[in-house]
């Protein structure tokens, strides 16, 4: 079984991946939420009901193909910092880290597949790829949902389809969410626009870690609100348009914001570069809006792609977020300490990213942009 | 579109957030009297549609009910947003109902059926489905796929002899919303 400090030295390709530039779709998403049809549903059932639905799937959902040597853990047995350094890197949910007698979690080794057990429904399993790929990641849980059906008796209504905890999750269960990288335009001042328009077509946009959180970094995670009523693909279909929608209307503002306020993203550029490079003391909001901007640069040609080694920006991203910093510290670090260490952190892992170049001319460098993301 | 508490048509929509969720609900006139929805800072969408804290139930079990396999009762199914068991679907059906027409693009399931349930669907399920796939390869111009579909209908109709006479009307159906059924 793979050990917790192998799974944090290895992350996957979908949380620091190489991707096509510009790289605005960050990672695709697809989470389907099942029920065993003979059991109270968690947030219902006691510890022993909860208990025995854990005994009745995990055998099941240890045989899925590719789960071989998985990280198979009891959330009891997890200490609460390795809790949130999952839910920080995206494998657990918030609410699954506080999770009661019966939770667990089981995730394959290249962490592109993490399932919870007893989490508000007795399964939800999730498929993560880097950039924009939703079909595939929809095949590779179809897969894991095909092989479990041959030994769980699911929950289903030929009416209503999978039944869930919560009825905004009935019908076909699933959840398909990509990422967005979107500086343009939040700089642009635009985003609040565009999240009217987006949940005025069913659709939700939330932020870094999902429902009720907070937009870090310029990330926001676009999702499906219904589940009942289109099929799986229908729901696909929709959410790559309006993405491919999104990906264009960033696309755009960034180069309008080239054209027309240069020195305003240069300025923003160059205060980001030197702050995370100098700063002695800094707090994860404000790193995390920095750090938003050298991607920014990267993805305007300024500075050279990060992909190799420590200083690869996803990384920084997930080091520097309050449970890692204290996992790795190995012991609780008080708020002041954290920002002492965060800001060394930072100076250690950037200390080789060159000066952004940033005299090529915003012409050229939103001509290069290629809007292939699709 | 008709109002979702009676049959008369609907001129009163709404739609509010409530816990993050979007909820949508279509009044006639004079169920949002009634319901004092003139007054969209009142009430909430859940409370309607179950009844709660209105002196006649509305809809779903009246209040005092509570689902045998799970006991989860409508008061507390109101308050947490959450269902306790696969049952409680059946037993708080009619409240549910309008709570999943208000919040999803439909009311009947269209994603994937578990295999092993594909085979005991009923025939009229499994040719309602590919209708539905039909009607929509002909609006897509999808003429081979559209042929290919009508041959499965046929192949399933001659089994139980109720064969070409329902497509015309599911046709005519397909335009509008989800024809009532609940009702």
């Amino acid at each position: 079984m793979m050990r917790f400090s192998t799974l944090l030295r290895n992350p996957a390709p979908w949380m620091c991946g190489t991707r096509k530039l510009p790289g605005i779709v960050i990672s695709s998403r697809i989470r389907l939420a099942r029920n065993l049809a003979d059991y109270l549903f968690p947030t219902r059932a006691d510890a022993s009901v909860r208990e025995a639905v854990r005994e009745a799937v995990l055998p099941g959902v240890r045989g899925i193909p590719g789960m071989e040597k998985a990280f198979v853990k009891g959330m009891e047995d997890l200490p609460g910092v390795e809790r949130r350094v999952l839910v920080e890197r995206h494998l657990v949910s918030r609410e699954h880290a506080g999770a009661e007698a019966g939770g667990a979690v089981v995730i394959n080794r290249p962490q592109s597949m993490s399932i919870m057990i007893n989490e508000e429904d007795h399964l939800r399993m999730q498929a993560m790829l880097p950039g924009f790929d939703l079909r595939s990641a929809f095949t590779h849980l179809q897969e894991a949902d095909q092989h479990l059906e041959q030994q769980l008796d699911f929950a289903f209504d030929q009416r209503l389809g999978y039944l869930t905890s919560c009825p905004s999750n009935v019908g076909t269960g699933m959840r398909a969410s990509v990422m967005l990288h979107l500086p343009g335009l939040v700089l642009a001042d635009q985003m609040n626009k565009v999240i009217n328009a987006i949940n005025k077509i069913g659709l939700a946009v939330r932020g870094l870690f999902g429902e009720g959180s907070e937009a870090q970094s310029n990330l926001f995670q676009v999702s499906n609100q219904t589940t009942l009523g289109e099929s799986e693909a229908e729901i696909i279909d929709r959410l790559e348009r309006v993405a491919g929608q999104i990906i264009q209307n960033e696309i755009q503002a960034r180069a309008k914001l080239l054209a027309e306020r240069p020195d305003f993203v240069r300025d923003q550029v160059g205060r980001a570069y030197g702050l995370l490079r100098h700063a002695r003391i800094i707090a994860t909001k404000e790193a995390l809006n920095h750090l938003s901007m050298l991607r920014l640069a990267i993805d305007l040609g300024w500075l050279p792609p990060q992909n190799e080694g420590d200083g690869n920006l996803d990384l920084v991203i997930l080091d520097l977020q309050p449970a890692h910093m204290q996992w790795h510290a190995g012991h609780k670090l008080s708020p002041e300490e954290r920002d002492m260490r965060r800001a060394r952190l930072l100076r250690e892992r950037l200390h080789s990213l060159p000066e952004p170049d940033m005299q090529g001319g915003a012409e050229d460098a939103s001509a290069d942009t290629p809007p292939n993301e699709s | 579109m008709k109002c979702d508490l009676c049959d008369n048509k609907a001129n009163v929509f709404l739609t509010q957030i409530v816990n993050g969720k979007m909820q949508k609900v279509n009044l006639c006139e004079g169920c949002a009297k009634e319901k004092g929805v003139t007054d969209p800072t009142g009430f909430a969408l859940a409370d309607l549609l179950f009844g709660i804290g209105e002196e006649e139930t509305v809809a779903g079990a009246p209040s005092g009910d509570a689902c045998p396999t799970c006991g989860t009762t409508a008061e507390e199914l109101r308050k947490s947003g959450r269902v306790g068991c696969a049952n409680c679907y059946q037993v708080f059906s009619e409240g549910l109902d309008s709570l999943l027409r208000a919040m999803h693009k439909g009311t009947r399931h269209k994603g994937r059926v578990p295999d092993h349930l594909v085979e005991r669907m009923s025939l009229r399920e499994r040719k309602r489905r590919l209708d539905e796939e039909m009607d929509k390869a002909v609006r897509e111009e999808r003429f081979e796929d559209a042929a290919k579909l009508r041959d499965e209908i046929n192949a399933l109709g001659d089994g139980e002899g109720e064969g070409g006479s329902r497509r015309g009307a599911t046709k005519v159906k397909a335009e509008q919303p989800e024809p009532s059924e609940t009702a």
